[in-house]
């Protein structure tokens, strides 16, 4: 157990660059659930160790354990470490707890917010505009789903290019695509490492929307000059009213980037590296699985040994 | 089934979407033959008709008497104040991701360049959809 149970705490520091390195190799679509999975997949492993830890060191104290009908004091001769650690594991997996839960109560607060403003409005089918200059446009899940934009964004598209922008919103509200950044952010919270993949999932989610929006308006190389022209317009109009917090970026946007894969999907110019060869991604697609399964197997050995050990305490025959 | 068109196919409210678009875009009312204009002549023009008086039923457009027939544009409610507000609430909070999929996000001087030289060379042969906004062109 000693080992098994660091192995889910540490294993992201590997999982969420090979993760980021196979999500920019594969499709959209592809890579949001891989993203999504990952994510999901690592906060559950590491919500366990924290909550074994914890329970290892809180068996040690005598009304849990007389609670939990040991008879002797647990053996093993990891306390030294287990005895330490268990506080602190203990108090970690109250942080999580805290932090998953603001988090899920904000991102609803969040809706709601976005949602009484849309109510506020006259609704066209599933269309509501806020009378409002500055460009911007999302979508609002719910039932039913919104699309949601402003009138300075409607303005600055022409019209076939404004279809394109509401297929992209409906991909998202279609593909539940709030549920995808919902997981990464919860995730996110239980372990700060997992916070590097909300980035390349949401990327993800952008790219997915776009490819179905270009599906849907027949014609990639409009849906293209949709996003450029939206972004452009924004930032005409957010150079008018500088906005705080704007620090240049090091590396291209995520904006150029699904314009450059929209105008030519054979050639992704944004990526440095390149498209990995199918040698190359099969690769890093074991080392992912392998992080992935090692984490997971950590903290179920780690929960069968735990579970031996009370056993064990409890006065049953060990291998019984 | 093959004879109807692919924008007549489409949901009723997708189709109530566009026409509401369209008159948020323009710059005055609209009457129906605009509107149909607006959306590149993909309705019939009495799809439009029975589209703008439906959003008028709704109370999301207003109508004015022009010729023969209507001119409508979108309500300007007073209740677009309040919705200032509360969009102003939400930027507040600082990363509004997690809740909702925006459609562009911000762009930086050198995503502005890359995203311009990018656009420019996929529209060098026919540029269509009229010129990019804040294009360095101004005299």
């Amino acid at each position: 157990m000693i080992i098994a149970v660091w192995l889910p705490l540490v294993m992201p520091l590997l999982a969420v660059p090979t993760a980021r390195r196979l999500a920019e190799s594969l499709p959209p679509r592809a890579a949001a659930w891989l993203l999504a999975c990952c994510a999901a997949t690592l906060a559950a492993c590491t919500a366990a160790a924290l909550g074994l830890l914890a329970a290892a060191g809180a068996l040690r104290l005598p009304p849990v354990a007389a609670f939990g009908h040991l008879e002797r004091a647990l053996p093993g001769t990891d306390a030294a470490v287990t005895v330490p650690a268990a506080p602190v594991a203990g108090a970690l997996l109250a942080c999580c707890a805290v932090a998953v839960a603001r988090r899920a109560l904000r991102h609803r607060a969040e809706l709601r917010a976005a949602r009484r403003t849309a109510d506020a409005h006259g609704l066209a089918g599933d269309l509501c505009v806020l009378p409002d200059a500055e460009p911007d446009a999302y979508a609002l899940p719910g039932r039913p789903g919104r699309v949601v934009v402003t009138a300075g964004m409607l303005r600055a598209l022409p019209p076939a290019e404004r279809e394109a922008l509401f297929a992209h919103e409906r991909a998202h509200l279609v593909g539940r695509h709030h549920l995808f950044l919902l997981t990464a952010a919860l995730a996110g919270a239980c372990h700060p490492l997992l916070r590097g993949l909300r980035a390349p999932l949401a990327y993800a989610l952008e790219r997915w929307a776009d490819e179905s929006a270009a599906a849907r308006v027949g014609d990639r190389q409009l849906t293209a000059r949709a996003i450029g022209r939206a972004a452009l317009a924004a930032r005409t109009h957010a150079a008018a009213a500088p906005r705080p917090g704007t620090a240049p970026a090091a590396t291209s946007g995520p904006v150029p980037r699904r314009v450059a894969a929209l105008l030519r999907p054979d050639r992704p110019a944004d990526r440095p590296r390149g498209r990995l060869l199918p040698v190359g991604r099969r690769l890093i697609a074991a080392a992912l699985l392998a992080c992935v399964a090692f984490s997971a197997a950590g903290a179920v050995d780690a929960a069968a040994d735990l579970h031996q050990t009370v056993e064990t305490a409890q006065g049953e025959q060990p291998g019984r | 089934m093959s004879e109807t068109s692919p924008a007549a196919r489409r949901p009723a409210g997708e189709l109530e979407a566009s026409v509401l678009a369209a008159l948020w875009a323009a710059a005055g009312p609209l009457t129906p033959a605009e509107v149909q204009g607006e959306l590149g002549g993909r309705l019939a023009r009495t799809t439009v008709t029975t589209i703008l008086s439906r959003l008028h039923d709704k109370g999301a457009v207003s109508r004015t008497r022009a010729g023969r027939g209507f001119a409508y544009s979108p309500i300007h409610d007073s209740a677009g104040l309040t919705a200032r507000r509360m969009r102003s609430e939400l930027d507040k909070q600082d990363d509004r991701t997690t809740a909702l999929a925006r459609f562009v996000s911000e762009l930086t001087s050198e995503d502005e360049q890359l995203l311009r030289s990018l656009l420019d060379e996929a529209d060098a042969p026919g540029a269509a959809g009229g010129p990019l906004p804040g294009s360095g062109t101004t005299p």
